[in-house]
């Protein structure tokens, strides 16, 4: 049935997006032609004023912000021997002109997509994110204290969450008109989060202070290259020149963890705060591992050496050029904090050994690795032995001379990421189909304590959001926290908590809750039981054995601010670098758990249904055989009765219709005919059809 | 004699609740709180105590669909569920609740029983067949009947696994109780709250109102009618019954007495407009009487809940094409409502028994059967011992109870925690409980028939012998 879907709503797509780019064309260009020709006539004038009036627009426009499109690709090296590519592309859509905002829909777009442009004028959309995930990011050694982590680690299969500038009571019709939307533009089954069982709206738990928010996730979406291609069309070189031209399909599904975003904003104009442009973010995070290439042939130690890798090594594709278009085209090398500090040791050791002075701020020639380009520019961060990103612009490359950045190792180095200031980390307990428990399980982080211990009582602060569906039955008042393996009153950690339990077929049950630890907590196990529903034989999808995903819970840390701290300010043109350098939450993701639940026998529908109206009917049947069956006496006794009571009944009537006749002899002529019908006509009969007749008329009257 | 008869009793009734607390004290080895055969949806302590927290976090406890009983038993039980004795099992006090509430439903069918058996013996004096009066008094019933609901096994596993139809039950006996020794208000009172805990003991207003009027279980009204033309007869020699002599007869024996029954009707609408109110007030902020309406009685009767108990609707509705749901849901209440007339008619005379067998009716067509329903019947049975004697399938039905109560938790074993059956092999034990609840049902109202049969002859016979 899935499957069907998918299929239908990858025509539908291909239809659309068609239609949409010839719109785009067309109707831009007939709309202006008009208008022009309109005037034009209207005024009648000599082609001098043509030629002004042209000047004129030329002139509005330029005053008009541009539209702008920056591409940017971020490379690093990451502790297990695996690489992290980071595209980034943006797209700014600027505020609208005031004169402009009347025929906001049939607006002229450069860069900027337009089936992106009018859905949110459609749906009234504040800020929206979509992801399409496959692979799960792994925190502990890919790191979960820096913006990529927090923002663009993502959980597997589709997210989406999106904030609407609408009335409270139109943003659930809004939802699901975008999720069918998206679902067409993306060809993914997005539409299936229309159903309200399958989105919730936290309320602060996530992306608190946006408002009316909606969030969904369809864990087991399989993500694909049918997914990517419509994510590319919205860019203005798709994957025909610029960055995008690396994104080798196989090599990029053949990664561990892909997860391909788009992220949606209104930028407000800073003069008045009303108009709105909106800002495209579109990123795509592959974690690779690249293949072995002959590194260091001087080292004793090559299995503990990190792999050498370049751009056509990972990709198999190197960079030609840039995207004309783009404002921006950069490719930059972040070597993390670890990685520094390790590199400044093993400087420093060299520098001792062979006592050569060569400075140590000279990072482009290190003793740990030999990068193939020269970089253009280095950014540090402010603290010592901090970060340090190298910068690429992309601009003087061409098909001939192609950029190709390759990293050698030289040094077998070993690092670690930046951690969390908690793993979280979540699982079932339990056995058999009946019920079972959630536990999310948070353990400190090294790095964390010795960081915090400076301060006597310090508190770290945990905000917890879970999502359950309604066949996974939870039970709140179960809920159990065990600090450092002792079990703990809630009320001692929960500072803020809300349930929205979950109803039958009709919505997921929501849990957001704040805790609150103390620093030198070692670990802490939230568990909380629940009963697995059971589902009517049409609910459960076509491989039903294979279980029911409850999505990712969302653990975030309000205190906490990832972000990196560059010195010089050049970098505030770069979309990506302010991205790194804002100071968003740290936020991660818990596993999708796989709830196995009981199925019925799907074969027996007919069986089932026959068997119990069999036994109804033996119930009914000899029920009523015992109460009316009569033995001998009592059979003849009724027979007796029955005749006395037609004797009765005849005598009655002969009485009636005696009275009649006997009354009304004069006064009524038909009175007479009628007793002497009813000589032939027997007054049960009459009973009958009076009854009959009573009935009908009481149909006729109710059907009416 | 009578002295040692009574001490056994109290001993038996000590025995049992010593055991209830025995097996209270290791609920967790024995879980019987999520059995399936124990806890239903509508009697679950757990969803009881969810409900009542998420009342106490202002959330209305019937927010998720987790939580559909009467909100009175909510605010009663609930603060219950929470409190904890150190050192104590978790839900002592709750447990200890359900256990009185055993022994007084249990006191009560006792009671009960020392009614029926007084206007049994009295109807059979006044019949003449003093032999028989006799004969049932070698057996107490009530007492019998107490023993069979304190002792067997299904109330005690649903007493011990927290089941709020331990409080149902309760209500029910009250009602039945307060019926037969002609306590209006009590039998209102007992209507009421069962119909409010559990909706279909609505359907016992009918027994309810034809104990109140008619009095307890008697032998057919005909009998006594006969009796008086014989009376009649003997004084002045006459054959046929003449309307005046009819009209005295109707005074004199079998007189529908309307004032009890109105008493009853006026109580019930005093009992059950006190019960809104006070449902109206725990409701209020969350949605009120509508809501209530909804996901109680709603919730009944629409079977929404597909978890599998030892009833035949939850699989038949796992399994039915979503277009005739409805119809079914309607064919399957039906059910229960088109045999009472049937039924009405031609028990009125045994009250009683009518309430029994309405009440076997409801226990195997509900939506949520559990085996606590079972345990009422089966002690109300014990009240008609002497009646049903006679019965056939006895055995059989015996021993099918217990085949099924053992093979039952066996397949549900194999499906839900083994994986190696299938839900076939537990909905087939659920249908051979339906089959022996059908045949009890069946066998007992033809036992009974067939023993008023057997009085009707032995009177006639008696006649017979006097007129020679």
């Amino acid at each position: 049935m899935r499957r069907g879907h998918r299929h239908t709503h990858c025509k539908c797509v291909s239809n659309f997006n068609g239609e949409i780019s010839v719109v785009t064309v067309k109707s831009l260009t007939t709309a202006n032609f008009q208008r022009q020709r309109k005037r034009l006539q209207s005024m009648a004038l000599p082609p001098l004023c043509i030629l002004l009036f042209l000047v004129f627009l030329l002139s509005a426009t330029s005053t008009q912000q541009e539209e702008e499109f920056t591409e940017e690709l971020l490379l690093k090296p990451l502790p297990d021997r695996k690489v992290l590519a980071h595209f980034h592309f943006q797209s700014d859509s600027p505020p609208l002109a005031a004169a402009d905002e009347s025929s906001s829909f049939d607006r002229h777009h450069h860069l900027f997509p337009k089936s992106i442009s009018q859905l949110v004028q459609k749906y009234h959309i504040k800020a929206m994110e979509l992801s399409f995930t496959q692979g799960r990011w792994n925190y502990e050694r890919w790191g979960g204290f820096d913006s990529i982590s927090s923002c663009n680690a993502k959980p597997p299969g589709v997210e989406l969450w999106a904030v609407f500038d609408v009335p409270p009571h139109q943003v659930d019709a809004s939802w699901k008109n975008l999720t069918h939307s998206l679902s067409g533009l993306f060809c993914a089954s997005i539409n299936f989060l229309e159903s309200s069982t399958t989105y919730s709206a936290p309320e602060w738990a996530f992306q608190s202070a946006l408002g009316s928010l909606r969030y969904g996730t369809l864990p087991r979406e399989a993500v694909c290259t049918e997914n990517l291609t419509p994510w590319l069309k919205l860019l203005p070189c798709r994957d025909k020149a610029g960055l995008s031209y690396l994104m080798d399909r196989p090599s990029i599904y053949r990664s561990f963890y892909h997860s391909q975003r788009l992220h949606l904003t209104m930028s407000t104009d800073p003069s008045d705060g009303s108009r709105s442009g909106i800002i495209l973010e579109q990123t795509l995070t592959v974690v690779v591992q690249p293949s072995e290439q002959k590194a260091g042939m001087n080292h004793v130690s090559e299995t503990k050496i990190q792999p050498s890798w370049s751009m056509s090594s990972i990709f198999g594709r190197k960079i030609s050029g840039r995207c004309v278009l783009a404002k921006l085209s950069n490719v930059y090398l972040h070597a993390e904090r670890g990685l520094v500090s390790q590199l400044e040791n093993l400087q420093k050791n060299t520098a001792k050994f062979a006592a050569n002075d060569t400075g140590p701020e000279d990072f482009r020639r290190n003793a740990g690795f030999e990068l193939s380009v020269t970089p253009e520019r280095v950014h540090a961060e402010l603290e010592k032995s901090s970060s340090i990103l190298y910068e690429y612009p992309i601009k003087e490359y061409t098909d001939t001379e192609q950029f190709d950045l390759g990293l050698m190792w030289k040094h077998p180095i070993v690092w670690s990421s930046p951690h969390g200031p908690l793993y979280a980390s979540r699982f079932l307990m339990g056995s058999g189909n009946e019920r079972g428990a959630i536990a999310i399980s948070l353990k400190s982080t090294p790095g964390l304590v010795a960081a915090n211990n400076v301060e006597e009582r310090c508190k770290l602060k945990v905000n917890v959001l879970q999502i359950v569906p309604w066949y996974v039955k939870v039970y709140y008042h179960t809920l159990q926290l065990v600090v450092d393996e002792r079990p703990q009153a809630l009320t001692d950690f929960v500072e803020r908590m809300r349930v929205s339990p979950s109803l039958d077929k009709v919505s997921p049950g929501v849990m957001e809750m704040a805790l609150q630890f103390p620093c030198e907590m070692k670990s802490a196990v939230l568990s909380i039981e629940f009963d697995k529903g059971f589902l009517h034989i049409d609910e459960y999808p076509p491989d039903a054995n294979q279980g029911f995903d409850i999505p990712s819970a969302i653990i975030s840390f309000p205190d906490f601010h990832a972000g990196l701290q560059f010195s010089d300010k050049s970098q505030s043109k770069s979309p990506l670098l302010s991205k790194l350098q804002e100071k968003s939450p740290v936020l991660s993701y818990t596993e999708v758990l796989l709830v196995p639940l009981t199925t019925p026998d799907f074969s027996m529908p007919y069986n089932v249904i026959t068997i119990t109206c069999t036994v109804f009917a033996l119930y009914f049947g000899s029920l009523l055989n015992v109460l009316q069956r009569r033995v001998g006496e009592e059979e003849r006794l009724l027979k007796d009765k029955v005749a006395n009571k037609a004797v009765f009944l005849r005598r009655v009537l002969s009485k009636l219709s005696a009275k009649l006749r006997g009354r009304s002899l004069e006064l009524t002529p038909p009175a007479p005919s009628w007793s002497s019908s009813s000589s032939f006509v027997t007054p049960k009969l009459i009973l009958r059809v009076l009854v009959v007749a009573g009935i009908a008329f009481a149909w006729q009257y109710y059907s009416q | 004699m009578k002295k040692k008869k009574v001490q056994w009793f109290w001993t038996c009734v000590l025995g049992s609740i010593v055991l209830r607390l025995i097996l209270l004290y290791f609920p967790k080895n024995l879980n019987l709180s999520s059995r399936p055969e124990v806890s239903t949806p509508l009697t679950s302590l757990r969803r009881l105590a969810e409900g009542y927290w998420l009342k106490q976090s202002s959330v209305s406890p019937y927010a998720g669909s987790m939580y559909h009983g009467s909100p009175l038993l909510l605010t009663l039980l609930g603060p219950l569920t929470v409190k904890r004795i150190e050192g104590q099992p978790d839900h002592l006090l709750c447990s200890l609740v359900f256990v009185i509430a055993d022994v007084v439903s249990a006191m009560l069918i006792c009671a009960a029983g020392e009614k029926l058996k007084v206007a049994c013996s009295s109807s059979l004096q006044s019949l003449g067949l003093h032999n028989l009066s006799e004969n049932s008094e070698r057996l107490p019933s009530g007492d019998f009947a107490a023993l069979v609901y304190l002792w067997n096994p299904f109330t005690i596993v649903a007493c011990v696994g927290l089941s709020t139809s331990a409080i149902e039950n309760l209500m029910v006996v009250l009602s039945l109780y307060g019926a037969c020794s002609r306590l209006a208000p009590l039998a209102a009172f007992g209507w009421v709250m069962a119909t409010h805990l559990s909706l279909y003991p609505a359907i016992l207003i009918i027994p309810v109102i034809l104990l109140l009027g008619y009095g307890p279980d008697a032998p057919p009204r005909k009998l006594f009618c006969q009796r008086k033309n014989l009376e009649v007869g003997n004084s002045t020699p006459s054959d046929s019954c003449s309307e005046e002599e009819a009209k005295n007869q109707l005074k004199v024996a079998n007189v529908f007495s309307w004032r009890p029954v109105v008493f009853f009707l006026f109580w019930t609408l005093l009992w059950s407009s006190y019960v809104l109110v006070l449902c109206g007030i725990c409701v209020q902020q969350y949605g009120g009487l509508h809501e209530l309406f909804k996901r109680t009685y709603g919730f009944i009767l629409t079977t929404q809940d597909l978890s599998p108990n030892i009833g035949v609707l939850w699989y038949f509705f796992a399994e039915v094409f979503d277009f005739f749901r409805n119809f079914f849901l309607i064919v399957f209440h039906g059910n229960i409502l088109l045999m009472i007339a049937p039924l009405a008619l031609r028990l009125n005379h045994r009250p009683c028994f009518l309430a029994f067998v309405y009440i076997v009716i409801s226990s195997m067509l509900k939506s949520y059967p559990s085996v606590g329903d079972s345990a009422l019947y089966l002690g109300l049975l014990g009240l008609f011992a002497y009646e049903l004697k006679d019965m056939q399938f006895s055995f059989f039905l015996f021993s099918g109870y217990v085949g099924v109560s053992l093979l039952s938790p066996v397949m549900h074993n194999l499906w839900i925690w083994r994986g190696t059956g299938n839900a076939n092999f537990y909905f087939a034990t659920a249908i051979a409980y339906a089959c022996l609840q059908i045949i009890l049902v069946v066998e007992s109202v033809s036992a009974m028939l067939n023993h008023d049969r057997k009085l009707t002859k032995l009177y006639i016979a008696k006649l017979q012998h006097i007129k020679s």
